[in-house]
């Protein structure tokens, strides 16, 4: 079959139409061959994440800190650690919450030799499943860091899987404008909370800022009254698991919890913890419990006006030293393609200059080294660290210590109901114990 | 050329003329050339693999997936088969899919019973030729060209309690997107303003396509213009019914990006997409339990494409 190449022998043909069908097809099956190709291309796209890991000089890292602020510290930490070592990182920024939503593909494909992660139950689950890469060499070269940060970064074989750069504690916030205006007192024990709450609504405030629209900040109250009324290894036992959410324990705490629910914002469930943020900001809650990062919602002004109590003691025998400190972090991957330059970058970032860093450029966040130069702080930075410093437990969070399909396909929508029908507590327990049974036995 | 046809099966049969230099070939007197061939099985094949690869293998999947208790993390190996557990499971402790169940079928009845009926009655007054229609049509098809994750944002300028446009304007405190008594309706409103332009455009084209002779003749006997349009007019825009009647379908079981944007599916927005969602997608990974909800959805799904496909192919057999 001879095509015309040429226009005198396509004219000379003079059969037009046949000629111009077969360009068409032949123009189709280049289309759909082309459709093929990039279909290829792209699928192989996904799985190829290896951007500048070659050579011997440089390092890949899948980072998380996709805001601006965090964003920034990891860029100056990664020039310094360039500048004193002579390696490149190449930081490969994914969206925050996609990150951690796809992070079972990303650890199973080709993960970057260094990447964020949080201390707790998920760490530790990733590290038994040898998805992440043994850092004990690593912590054998650090210093600096306490036996609370050494616990948080070890997995179930006792081994170490994580480098801690920063955290951030939970505590209830309040403006000290508001507080001296209306003569508060910080609160010592359960009583005196609810008398200041109640004192405040009389004095017509909100008392306690809430909001649960995005359901894990629920998860902050909850983990309080749990780690106040039953203990810091209860917590950990409940979990992981072992503990019955049917038990009277579990059910005092929702009980506690019922008792101050009045005294809480009203449609919490329609509200982002931002807007709650603001109504503190404006001075229309009196406290709010949340993490140090309520400050970003406050002007850079206000920032010495913000202060904060460690929720007050609920059980003496308990006492009011163990509080929710979310670690943040760094792992290796199971198989880095260059294990030295990763565990040389992890030194680093474990290291005084990578936090002396952190402290400079970011002020919403305390960092984990203790040798770190922190006259930079904050006098909230300062107090928050010292309150973590003192904290003889520290909890990870509800949906950081547990297993990441029991917090937020059960725990959330539970929580969420208590919020809206406060008085069932026993049938939202008895449906939670079953949900657990099925997915922990899973 | 006059006498050639202007499309000719490609050498079909090789034109008399032509026997100079290609005198050999006469033998392939085949309707079709290699290259026909060729490009035709490319075209069934091609489509074929990737629909294949795309849509039954996931399906299928999916369905093999349910009877397992996968959580997404280590070889296929290591998966374990529990049977049904997943199944009743959903059925028996799951407070979610019942709730999702009805918000789906409650979805479908709102967008059957009030915003479908309200789309197809703009696209008849549209179809009047009023002053300034195109503004009216532009105006309520917007929405269709925006996501629903968008819409999902926008309304929450207008349903934010605290911040919210309504709430300012009515001088109301209601939690909007909070008090799961209500934001079922909130959400649906939004989604409802989006779903009668779709259904108006849908259904003005099909308006635009009736004969007006049938309604001349129908005037002329006297028929007053209700009686017209529901006596000729409607059924003889069968074919365009039954669009609208699957889209309104579809659209009701693929709700999903609106509550999600709005709460992820939780309380008092399940739907069965979001419970899907929440437990596939994501760092839960119950890839087992969440394949379980998505065969349920699946076969509520295949019903309706069972019953949409008779009708198309009974439609093309006529």
């Amino acid at each position: 079959m001879s095509r015309p190449r040429t226009q005198a022998e396509y004219l000379a043909r003079l059969v037009p139409p046949s000629v111009a069908g077969l360009n068409r097809r032949t123009l189709l099956a280049g289309a759909a061959g082309a459709g093929a190709l990039l279909g290829t291309g792209l699928l192989a796209g996904c799985g190829d994440s290896d951007s500048g890991g070659s050579g011997a000089k440089s390092v890949s890292m899948g980072s998380n800190a996709s805001d601006p602020t965090p964003k920034d510290v990891l860029a100056k930490v990664s020039a310094a650690f360039k500048t004193s070592s002579g390696i490149e990182v190449a930081i490969n920024t994914v969206d925050h919450n996609t990150f951690q939503e796809n992070i079972n593909n990303y650890l199973q494909g080709k993960p970057d030799d260094v990447f964020t992660w949080f201390a707790g139950y998920r760490m530790r689950f990733f590290a038994a499943r040898g998805l992440a890469g043994d850092v004990s060499d690593v912590w054998g070269k650090l210093s600096g860091f306490s036996d609370a940060f050494k616990k948080a970064s070890t997995g179930d074989d006792g081994k170490q899987y994580f480098v801690p750069f920063s955290y951030y504690p939970w505590a209830v916030f309040y403006r000290k404008s508001v507080w001296q205006q209306h003569g508060y007192q910080v609160p010592k024990n359960l009583d005196e909370f609810t008398a200041l709450a109640n004192q405040m609504k009389k004095d017509g405030l909100v008392p306690i800022g809430f909001a649960d629209k995005d359901g894990w900040p629920a998860m902050g109250t909850f983990d309080i009254l749990n780690l106040r009324i039953n203990g810091y290894q209860f917590h950990v036992d409940l979990m992981a698991g072992k503990e019955a959410w049917t038990s009277d324990k579990v059910k005092k705490v929702f009980d506690t919890w019922a008792g101050l629910l009045p005294l809480h914002q009203p449609d919490s469930l329609g509200r982002t913890w931002q807007e709650a943020a603001q109504t503190l900001q404006q001075k229309k809650s009196g406290m709010y419990l949340l993490g140090l990062f309520v400050a970003q919602q406050f002007n850079a002004d206000e920032q010495d006006d913000i202060d904060f109590f460690t929720f007050p003691e609920i059980d003496p025998t308990i006492g009011a030293k163990a509080l929710d400190a979310p670690i943040d972090g760094y792992m290796m991957a199971r198989k880095p393609k260059s294990e030295d330059n990763a565990k040389k970058l992890l030194e680093y970032i474990g290291g005084v200059d990578a936090a002396n860093i952190a402290v400079k450029t970011d002020p919403g966040t305390l960092v984990a080294n203790s040798g770190a130069d922190t006259s930079g702080y904050s006098a909230l930075q300062k107090k928050a660290a010292e309150l973590v410093g003192s904290a003889t437990e520290i909890a990870q969070f509800l949906d950081r210590d547990t297993r990441p399909d029991f917090a937020s396909t059960v725990i959330i929508p539970a929580l969420q109901q208590f919020i809206k029908d406060p008085k069932d507590i026993g049938g939202l327990l008895t449906s939670i114990e079953n949900q657990k049974k099925s997915i922990f036995t899973s | 050329m006059s006498d050639l046809p202007l499309i000719q099966a490609d050498r079909a049969v090789e034109p008399p003329a032509a026997t100079t230099t290609t005198g050999g070939r006469g033998r392939r007197l085949r309707l079709l050339s290699r290259t026909d061939r060729v490009v035709i099985t490319l075209m069934v094949l091609v489509p074929l693999l990737l629909v294949t690869a795309l849509v039954w293998l996931p399906a299928l999947a999916t369905v093999l997936l349910s009877g397992t208790d996968w959580d997404g993390i280590g070889p296929l190996s290591d998966i374990d088969f529990v049977g049904g557990r997943n199944y009743s499971d959903v059925l028996t402790i799951y407070p979610p899919f019942l709730p999702a169940v009805r918000h789906n079928l409650l979805w479908l009845a709102v967008l059957f019973l009030l915003a479908t009926p309200f789309g197809m009655f703009l696209a008849v007054l549209l179809d009047k030729e009023l002053r300034g229609s195109r503004f009216y049509q532009t105006a309520l098809y917007l929405p269709v060209v925006l996501s629903l994750a968008l819409i999902g944002f926008v309304w929450q300028l207008i349903y934010s309690r605290d911040q919210g446009l309504l709430n300012a304007v009515l001088g109301t405190d209601t939690d909007w997107y909070g008090d799961p008594s209500v934001n079922i309706w909130a959400v649906m409103l939004a989604s409802g303003w989006r779903h009668v332009g779709y259904i108006m455009l849908l259904y003005l084209a099909g308006l635009k396509g009736v004969d007006p002779s049938l309604r001349e003749a129908a005037a002329v006997d006297g028929a007053s213009e209700v009686k017209s349009f529901f006596r000729v007019v409607f059924p003889v825009m069968r074919p365009i019914n039954i669009i609208v009647l699957v889209v309104t379908v579809i659209e009701s079981l693929r709700a999903f990006d609106l509550v999600w944007v709005v709460n992820k599916g939780r309380n008092g927005l399940e739907l069965l997409s979001a419970l899907v969602t929440q437990n596939v997608v994501g760092e839960a990974s119950r890839i087992g339990f969440g394949s379980a909800l998505a065969t349920i959805m699946l076969v509520v799904s295949l019903v309706f494409i069972t019953i949409y496909l008779a009708t198309v192919m009974r439609g093309e057999d006529r």
